[in-house]
């Protein structure tokens, strides 16, 4: 985004403090504008004159002019946003839309393969931080270099109605297959065939990846494609190891630092990354899954925006998903859930008593952990701030007083027959204290909530009560 | 760009009299879109005065309405194609040159520099980002240290299969991961002193590092059992029987004597690690601790700002030593030192070490003897991409890949013939 300064953007708004975008000023509108949280439109008043008002409808231009994003936002398939970023790095103000993950199929491919190939992409999912991290995509690939048997395939993967890549750099592919599926991205363009698949993309209004290791055609390829207002990705190419991969390392970082530090406007589009590259290299299998991962996990880190993969297995999908969970976290707000009392699988009176903290890893660990293991039981939720067990005891917001606090307010207390409470192993100092503070018994838990199931099978009614 | 529904312009029409517009039909549902939103009321005049009118004021403001309203009888119109031509741009990289650089450290000291080592190894130096040897050269790139303890130690099994054989022993588990794991260097983890395990006492347990300076000749790394009292006098005593070897003491904290550290480090030509838990400021505060109060050379310290695996705090991790890092080069001299990564915490995430996942939802967690060794690097590669320059690891995969990985990205590997991915099947 152009503008660093919230002013700029209260000079053009209408400054009645009229209320209607949700904020209490314009002021405060403008300051949600400028980090993101926040967009041009949800000021009706100004979208509304500027219907009226010529000199109204040029503010409203120049405000959508300082605030597009420094790299521009693609849509694949139906909403699927790529690129879009602001900063090069994530602690300058947050990465927005989370590396695009696609998977191949090729048109040579059996059906059954192909089919379970789209169902894995279709129904991967991994529990994280209270959602479920999913895949995106699916590349068709044209290997056959026929236009008939392309078509066939990408009409078939479209079922499965996710975004789609349709990959072939010859155009009579892409034409053909262009009648199965909706605002596919087009792969890809290059110095030999970029005025078909400019045409094409005209024509069809698509979003196209322009191909090339040389940076200046690149570049030019870009501008050409811009010019004719087709929305442009940028694969600077994925050489899988040696000296092209630290060729391919150095092509990335220049065009996003160039694109945002540089302000070159001909080139500040997503990157595509094809860690399937790896599947090129004369390798095992095993070192090729392994060397696609870490291709991956480095782009994630560094500026891809959309990546083709090639290996589905659950081992290796498992940490790219999660490293993308990671670098795509909002480092500006701590994530935390409600504090409070929960009830997990219809706890009764007899049902134990636990705690945790709104750390929303710590939470929703904790919570799916209790749900899944079948036990029922009343989890409260301490507001620490949004600090796990161990930073909160170890930083004092993990306090006797605050969870006696918490339970008077939860009255916890009305709703079970017993008076035991099970702190996580990892606040285990504070038993002493907490039992003085509360009046309960308090025993100590498993150190990770995972094994929760185990203990509580042992420890749970507690002893004494069960000779009462 | 703002959006005029069809609907809205038959509205606009309506009070300027027109019931309906001939000979067009419209096709579906339409939304107008306006670039800088002409004056409408303006536009409604003009279309006030016939259906015909409508399109040509329309077009000439620019509305695509030949696409739109289609007459009943299309009338042909062959636009002639216009010749495409590729605009000729040069790429030109935004350079960027950062004031400030990495200090130097080296580890281990060869019979030349007072020490019995084979070689040494040097840790930072960088004038800009890890890798980004487009901008500056990398004169040293991150090493790799592997973990090796007084006792055995509970270990994920995927792990403890490759240190079965020398669990008891850590001569021998120190010759193994250099000889079969190319460890750069080893860490001795003193971990029985731990007044909670066997509490050995401090004389006996350097014994250790004595030994492990026989059994092997590369640099050495030290570290205690985490026990703010103990340590500080076990590594001072480390410090002394391992005169002139320059060894990495680990970790000197603000919770503890670290000036008792950071002076037996200096008395004894060594290096200390300054531990702090993700919080630059702490970092900054105890580094000038050591360097201002104690007197240690900057050539003398490495620092790790903690290490937190995928999906645990990663976020919070990387962030926090790319902060720090880009500081250094901006100029801050408090945080100029080389970083150090206990890359093995990325075990303790069950992702690394369960069998399966223990919830219902999810998909299947696939392989463990892959998915371990993929989440240790995948942690280690991360942060490598922050700043690290040594890491501590334990999976000898990992270790492997990370490695590769290293030297590919500091340019010191080879060009690789590879076809193009598109054609492979
Ligand atoms: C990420 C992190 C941070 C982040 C915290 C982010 C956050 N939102 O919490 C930041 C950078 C802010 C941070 C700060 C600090 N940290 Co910190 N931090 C960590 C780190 C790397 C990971 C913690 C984590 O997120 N774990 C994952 C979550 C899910 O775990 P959890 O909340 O404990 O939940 C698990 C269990 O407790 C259990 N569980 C949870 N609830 C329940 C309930 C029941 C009933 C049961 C049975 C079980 C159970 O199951 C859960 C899943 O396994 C650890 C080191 C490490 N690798 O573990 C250090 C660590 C926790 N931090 C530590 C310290 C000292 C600090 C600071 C005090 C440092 C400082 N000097 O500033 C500050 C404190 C800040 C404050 N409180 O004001 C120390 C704590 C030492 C100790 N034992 O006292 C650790 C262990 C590092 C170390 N080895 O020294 N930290
Ligand atoms: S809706 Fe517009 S005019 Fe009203 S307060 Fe928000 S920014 Fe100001």
């Amino acid at each position: 985004m152009k503008v660093k300064s919230p002013l700029e953007i209260y000079k053009l708004l209408p400054q009645t403090n009229c209320g209607e975008c949700g904020f209490d000023t314009c002021m405060s509108f403008a300051a949600h504008i400028l980090d993101r949280s926040a967009k041009i439109e949800d000021c009706k008043p100004l979208v509304e004159q500027a219907k009226k008002s010529k000199k109204v409808a040029e503010k409203l231009k120049k405000l959508k002019e300082m605030t597009a994003p420094e790299i521009d936002e693609v849509i694949i398939g139906k909403d699927l946003k790529i690129g879009g970023e602001e900063v090069l790095h994530r602690h300058e103000l947050t990465f927005f839309n989370p590396t695009a993950l696609f998977f191949d199929v090729s048109d040579i491919m059996d059906e059954k393969t192909i089919d379970e190939r789209c169902s894995r992409v279709v129904e991967y999912k991994k529990f994280y931080v209270g959602r479920y991290l999913t895949l995106d995509g699916i590349a068709v690939r044209s290997v056959s270099n026929n236009p008939d048997k392309f078509a066939e395939v990408v009409k078939k993967v479209s079922g499965y109605g996710k975004p789609i890549v349709l990959i072939s750099l010859n155009p009579d592919c892409i034409k053909k297959a262009l009648d199965f599926v909706t605002n596919p991205l087009i792969y890809a363009a290059n110095e030999e065939n970029w005025k078909e698949m400019l045409k094409i993309a005209k024509k069809n209004k698509v979003p196209v990846v322009v191909r090339s290791k040389d940076l200046d055609m690149l570049k030019s390829l870009a501008a050409t494609f811009k010019k004719y207002e087709v929305p442009v990705v940028l694969d600077p190419v994925t050489e899988p190891a040696g000296r092209g991969l630290q060729k391919t390392f150095e092509r990335v970082i220049q065009i996003r630092r160039t694109a945002i530090l540089g302000q070159d406007k001909d080139i500040n589009c997503p990157i595509m990354v094809t860690p399937i590259s790896a599947w090129a290299m004369k390798a095992d299998e095993i070192a090729k899954i392994y060397w696609e991962t870490v291709i991956a996990s480095l782009f994630i880190v560094k500026y891809a925006d959309i990546m083709i993969l090639h290996s589905l297995e659950p081992h290796t999908i498992m940490p790219i998903v999660t490293l993308r969970a990671n670098i795509y976290t909002d480092p500006r707000t701590p994530v935390q859930v409600e504090p409070g009392l929960r009830a997990i699988n219809n706890p009764d009176r007899n049902s134990p008593v636990l705690i945790t903290t709104n750390f929303a890893l710590t939470y929703y660990t904790v919570e799916s952990d209790l749900q899944s293991s079948g036990a029922s039981g009343w989890l409260l939720v301490l507001d620490t701030g949004g600090l796990g067990v161990e930073v909160s005891v170890a930083g004092g917001q993990f306090t006797p007083e605050k969870v006696k606090q918490l339970m008077e307010e939860t009255k916890v207390a009305e709703k079970v027959d017993h008076r035991y409470l099970v702190i996580p192993g990892l606040a285990a100092r504070l038993q002493g204290a907490l039992e003085d503070e509360i009046g309960w018994k308090v025993l100590v838990g498993p150190t990770d909530s995972g094994r929760l199931k185990a203990w509580l099978e042992e420890n749970w009614p507690p002893k004494k009560e069960i000779k009462n | 760009m703002s959006k005029l529904t069809f609907e809205d312009i038959l509205k606009l029409l309506s009070k300027y009299n027109i019931e309906e517009l001939e000979g067009v039909e419209i096709e579906g549902d339409i939304e107008i879109e306006i670039e800088g939103l002409p004056n409408l009321q303006a536009i409604g005049m003009e279309l006030g005065m016939a259906a015909y009118h409508l399109a040509r004021a329309a077009m000439m403001l620019g509305f695509p309405f030949q696409q739109l309203l289609q007459p009943q009888k299309p009338i042909e119109v062959k636009q002639k194609e216009e010749e495409l031509e590729l605009i000729k741009k040069k790429f030109e990289p935004y350079k960027v040159e950062w004031s400030g650089y990495v200090e130097e450290v080296q580890l281990g000291a060869t019979k030349k520099d007072g020490g019995t080592r084979d070689y040494v190894i040097k840790l930072g130096g960088e004038k800009s980002l890890p890798f980004y040897i487009f901008d500056s050269e990398q004169p040293n790139l991150p090493a790799i240290s592997i973990d090796v303890f007084d006792r055995p130690v509970p270990l994920p099994k995927v792990v403890r299969m490759h240190y079965e054989d020398v669990m008891e022993n850590p001569e021998d588990w120190a010759k193994k991961v250099v000889k079969e794991f190319n460890a750069d260097a080893v860490t001795i983890h003193l971990i029985s002193t731990d007044p909670l395990l066997d509490d050995t006492p401090v004389n006996e347990a350097v014994k250790v590092v004595e030994d492990v300076l026989q059994a092997v000749k590369c640099p050495i790394i030290v570290g205690g059992s985490g026990n703010k009292e103990k340590d500080p006098i076990l590594l001072e005593k480390v410090a002394e029987v391992a005169e002139g070897e320059r060894v990495l003491l680990a970790s000197a904290t603000l919770d503890m004597d670290w000036e008792r550290i950071g002076r037996a480090a200096k008395e004894h030509n060594h290096v200390v690690l300054a531990w702090t838990q993700m919080d630059i400021n702490s970092q900054r505060t105890l580094n000038r601790y050591l360097l201002k109060k104690v007197g240690l050379p900057r050539d003398s310290l490495v620092m790790d700002p903690t290490t937190a695996a995928l999906g645990y705090g990663l976020d919070y991790a990387f962030s926090n030593m790319e902060r720090a890092r880009i500081a250094a080069l901006k100029g801050d001299e408090d945080l100029a030192f080389p970083v150090s990564s206990g890359t093995t915490n990325a075990w303790g995430a069950r992702e690394a070490w369960m069998k399966e996942s223990p919830l219902e939802g999810d998909s299947s967690w696939g392989m463990r003897e892959h998915r371990g060794p993929l989440w240790e690097i995948v942690t280690g590669l991360t942060l490598a991409l922050a700043a690290v320059d040594i890491f501590m690891m334990m999976h000898p995969v990992s270790v492997a890949v990370l490695k590769e990985l290293i030297q590919t990205l500091g340019g010191k590997k080879e060009e690789v013939e590879c076809e193009d991915w598109i054609a492979v099947v």
